[in-house]
Order: structure tokens, then sequence, then C-alpha cells
């Protein structure tokens, strides 16, 4: 998945007349007074996996919600496979498959019954309704499991029915909500290896949010999301390329201080984030033998390592990814 | 329009699975009303005559089918209280986003908790001999088709709720609120005859009251007299009662075409 967009021969290939999946221009949405989203706007190409990444209460799942026709569109104008996603939801509808973070299965019934279920919702019925539910069961290893109770199943199973659940009626495009929540990091990797299976055999489109970094990792291209922006839209290469070289940080006793010093002496800029000295340069780690040398007394301690996408949300926001997350949206 | 059948099928279809599958929700619909009418009616039965109605019919006799139309609201509230969870964080995800307007999801849902309700009903009116009620053929179907009529008013009214609402506790406080008064103004646990005025004004308004009224009717077909004073003439109550029905469906289809998914 680490190959750019551009690189990708599916992208290239795809000669359709319309090459964007969607084609968002100044989403806002808001809950009452707070503010959601804020003139977000991306396009997202034909056979690409495309990331949202970014901390809870960013806009991802209010994005998803609007994508995914669960909630209208309140101002801006997105277009889903040349489909107005707000005057032709139907249409769009039935172009998408969408992969809820809650499970959208009923427990009670077998793997079959939901998929027979999902099928008649999308007006698929008859024998052609029975191919497809043996083949989506024998793509994603169903097989001996397809008539057991869907709340007897594993969650790592259960993500897989949701996702044969999405696939039935044949999408162009996937939408998935935090498709690893929830999962361990062997599911988590196998369920990844499924969607980049449908890029390259089916040239599905596949749009997720997320906020695991090793998930972004894989994406074609991600889209930081911050509060309510878009920050940076690339491929995780490059976004890594941004960030200036390596990455520093020194914890002190009193930060202020010492990121003052530091400054004195060897010209360095650094930033306080949440507490520690934050360095991006090059050659990082003779930064660090010199500043151990230099400060001895002064550093609790001091680490150094290659720009992660944490590192450069970091660098992009002047936040912490993780520290300064509010309220979960929901 | 097939595939509005083929739509609406595939959530009745769900609905029923769900149900047969719940042994708890089986039993628990039709025991509680049971035990209602035993006790309640053995209870009131020696000291409270229902006025109006012929000598013969003691209080468990007038109670029945006012305990049957409990048994079809029971069960329709018990069909709707999932729609409260499902839409947040369940089944009902997948059918908010699949080509389907919400109109035909309320269809489907409605059409499945009054199935539910019919079965259920049905199950009860086999205690009818025992509430000294003679039925015959004409009987056993009318009643079942005003069930059904009833059924399908209280499952939509419950669907009116539980598309408005956010959790589930609501759901009980408005229930409590609205359906059990409407309930017990219908003339199922009083007859409307020796209530005093103010009180048969709102019994006159309630549009339960009618469905009531047929039911009562369609039980004593084989035996006209006995089913007492009428509100209205049976066909005026069949009317009326279907006319509920429909306008609370339309209300809960409006409802849900207007209710956020999230």
């Amino acid at each position: 998945m680490s190959a750019s967009a551009a690189a990708n021969p599916r992208v290239a290939a795809a000669a359709s007349p319309a090459p964007t999946a969607i084609d968002a221009e100044g989403i806002s949405f808001s809950y009452g007074e707070r503010k959601a989203l804020d003139e977000v706007s991306f396009t997202i190409v034909r056979g690409e996996i495309f990331g949202f990444l970014g901390p809870n209460g960013g806009g991802k799942t209010t994005l998803f919600k609007l994508l995914s026709t669960l909630v209208p569109l309140q101002s801006g104008r997105v277009s889903v496979l040349g489909h107005d996603l707000a005057g032709e939801t139907i249409a769009v509808r039935r172009r998408l498959g969408v992969v809820f973070q809650h499970p959208s299965l009923d427990g009670k019934l077998t793997v079959n019954e939901n998929l027979a279920c999902h099928g008649h919702l999308f007006g698929i019925g008859g024998a052609s309704l029975k191919d497809r539910i043996g083949a989506v069961i024998d793509r994603m290893g169903l097989g001996d499991r397809r008539n057991d109770l869907v709340e007897t199943l594993s969650g790592g199973l259960r993500r897989r029915v949701e996702l044969a659940k999405a696939l039935l009626h044949q999408p162009e495009l996937l939408i998935l909500d935090e498709p690893s929540a929830g999962l361990d990091p062997a599911a988590r990797r196998e369920f990844s290896d499924h969607l980049v299976r449908l890029r390259d055999n089916d040239g599905v489109t596949v749009i997720l949010t997320t906020h695991h970094m090793e998930e972004a990792q894989r994406c074609d291209r991600i889209g930081l999301l911050h509060q309510g922006r878009i920050a940076a839209i690339a491929p995780p290469a490059e976004l890594k390329a941004r960030v200036g070289g390596d990455i520093v940080v020194v914890y002190a006793g009193v930060p202020e201080i010492l990121q003052r010093k530091i400054q004195q002496r060897f010209q360095v800029a650094g930033r306080i984030v949440d507490g520690a000295i934050r360095i991006e340069r090059a050659r990082g780690h003779e930064l660090v033998r010199d500043l151990v040398e230099a400060f001895p007394d002064d550093i609790q301690s001091i680490s150094f390592g290659k720009p992660t996408l944490e590192d450069v949300f970091v660098h992009l926001t002047g936040h912490r990814f993780f520290a300064d997350a509010p309220a979960s949206e929901e | 329009m097939n595939e509005i059948i083929m739509q609406a099928g595939a959530l009745w279809t769900r609905e029923i699975r769900r149900f047969f599958r719940q042994r708890s929700r089986v039993t628990g619909a039709v025991l509680q009303p049971l035990v209602f009418w035993l006790l309640l009616g053995a209870g009131l039965g020696a000291s409270f005559r229902p006025s109006g109605m012929p000598a013969e019919v003691g209080y468990s006799q007038y109670f029945y089918p006012g305990v049957i139309v409990l048994v079809l609201l029971f069960t329709a509230i018990f069909a709707t209280i999932s729609t409260v969870e499902d839409r947040h964080a369940g089944f009902l995800q997948g059918v908010l986003a699949a080509p389907i307007s919400r109109s035909t999801i309320v269809f489907g849902q409605a059409l499945g908790g009054t199935t539910l309700a019919l079965m259920q009903g049905l199950v009860f009116l086999i205690l009818a001999p025992l509430a000294g009620i003679r039925l015959d053929f004409g009987a056993i179907v009318m009643t079942a088709v005003m069930m059904a009529v009833i059924a399908f008013a209280l499952t939509s009214i419950g669907l009116i709720i539980a598309w408005r609402i956010e959790s589930t506790q609501g759901f009980h406080a408005i229930m409590n609120l609205i359906l059990i008064p409407i309930w017990m103004l219908s003339g199922a646990f009083f007859p409307i005859a020796g209530a005093p005025g103010w009180l048969q004004w709102t019994m006159r308004i309630n549009p339960l009251s009618y469905a009531m009224g047929a039911l009562r009717q369609a039980l004593y077909l084989a035996a006209p007299g006995a089913a007492g004073a009428a509100i209205a003439p049976m066909g005026v109550s069949i009317v009326i009662a279907i006319a509920f029905a429909a306008g609370a469906f339309v209300l809960a289809a409006r409802t849900a075409r207007h209710a956020p998914a999230i």
C-alpha cells in the first residue's frame, strides 16, 4: 500500500470518463454551536486507498457520516462517482459500500441471513443473490461459518462479515469507519490485506478513517484532519519527508530554560510540545551526542528517531496527536 | 415496486426471525398480560361491576378484550424499542445507508411488529372460552382482522416515538406517559358509560376507544347483546380504527424521513 497514487497502475489504468471517485468542496458541518468540519475540500482518485488520519474529535467520524449519506450535507458540494451527494443520494448509495465502526450485523441472524437481508435491501434476489453470497463468503473465507449466528463469531470474523456485506452489491467505492478498531494486530493486518486485494484485483476505491499510524502508513494517500480542517494531503512517505530529517525529543526539568540554552549554543530552534523540547534536524544522532555532552545536568531523558506520521502531525499542527484530543464527537 | 416489497420483506423477515430466537420475549409478551388479567380480573371482579354491561358479564370477561389490546401494545413496544439502539450503533446503520426510502423502512418495521403482535394476540385468543366468550368462525376472523389493525396502529405510534428520541430510557418515560394512558382510556379497563363527563370526553377523542369497541364487538359476533353499549356502531368504529392506523403510519414515516441518522 505504500506506493503513491500516481505510481499506482490502477489509477492510471482507470480510463473511465470520471477518474475522480470523490470531489469535495468546502464542506462545513456543525453540531449546534460546535463546528466539526470547517471548509474541508479534497479529491479522491479512483482506485486508490485513501485514509483520513486524525485524533478523535478531529472530524473523521463526521466526514464518514456525510460521505456514507447518513447525515445530509449542511454546506459545501460533494460529487461521488459523478453523482451529486445531496441530490442523487439513492444513486450514490447503490454504488457505495459502507463498513461501520459499530457492528451493523444482526447478532441473532446467521452470516447467510445477514447477507441475504442486505442483498434484498439493495434489490438483489433469487439466483443472483445466491451466487453473490457464495462469492463474498468464499472470498472472505467464511465458508464453514456461514450458518452460524453472528453473535457467536469472534471480533475479527465479524469484521470480515461486515466487509462481505459491504461488498455484496459490488460497490465501486468502499468507505470504512475505523476498520481496525477493536482488532488485534494480526486481524488488523489481515483485514488490510483484503482492502489491498480489492484495490488491486477489482479496482475498488477505498476510503477509511483511522487514528492508527500503522494503518495510515499502508494507505496510498493520507488526509490529515485536525480540528475540522485538513492539515495536509499526500502519500505517507511524502508527508514524512516534510519533516526535516530526524526527530530529537528532550525532556528536562524546566524545558523553557534548556530550550534557550540550546538555541544559544547550537543555533537550533526547538519547540516545546507537551512539556518536551522537540527538534527536527538532519543527522540527529550527532545532536544527541552534543546535547548530552553540553547539558548533562539539565537533561532528564533524550530520544531520537526517524519521523513517524505522528511527528508529521506535530510538525504540521503543533499539537500532539493523542494528548490534546477533546471529547469524542459522538 | 418489486424492490420496495423485497426491501420491506427483508426487514419483516428479520423481525420475525429475531423474535423466535429470543425466547424471553416470546414468553414475556404473553405471560405478563395473562398475569394482569388473572390478578386484576379476579381481584376487581368481586367489587366492581362494569356499568352498561349485561348482568351476566363479570369483570374478568369485560377486561378480556382490554387485555388482548394490552398484549398487542406490549408486543408493539418490544418491536419498536430496538429501533432506538439500532439506529445509532446497530443493524439500522446499514439499512440507512442502503438505497431504501425511510417510508419503506418504517413500513417493514410496522409490518414486522404487527405480525408478532397478531401471533401473540391469537395465542391469547385461545383463552376466550375461559373468559366466558363463545367464539364462532366469523368472530375469530373478524377479531383477528381488528387485532391486526390495532397492532399496526400501536406499532406505528411506537415507531413515531422511537425515531424521534435518542435513548431507550427516554422511550420508557414516554411509553408510560402516552401509550399506557391511551390504553387505559380506551374502554379497555373500564367502560365509558359509567365514567364522569370530562373523562368520557377524553375517551371519545381517543381513537383507540373505537378500535377497542370494534374489537369487543368482533369478539361477540356470535352473541351481539353481550358486548354491551358500544361507543359507536361497529362499521363506524372499524373505519375510525383503520383511519387511526393509517394516520399513525403516515406520521411515523414522516418522522423517520426527518430523523437524523446519528
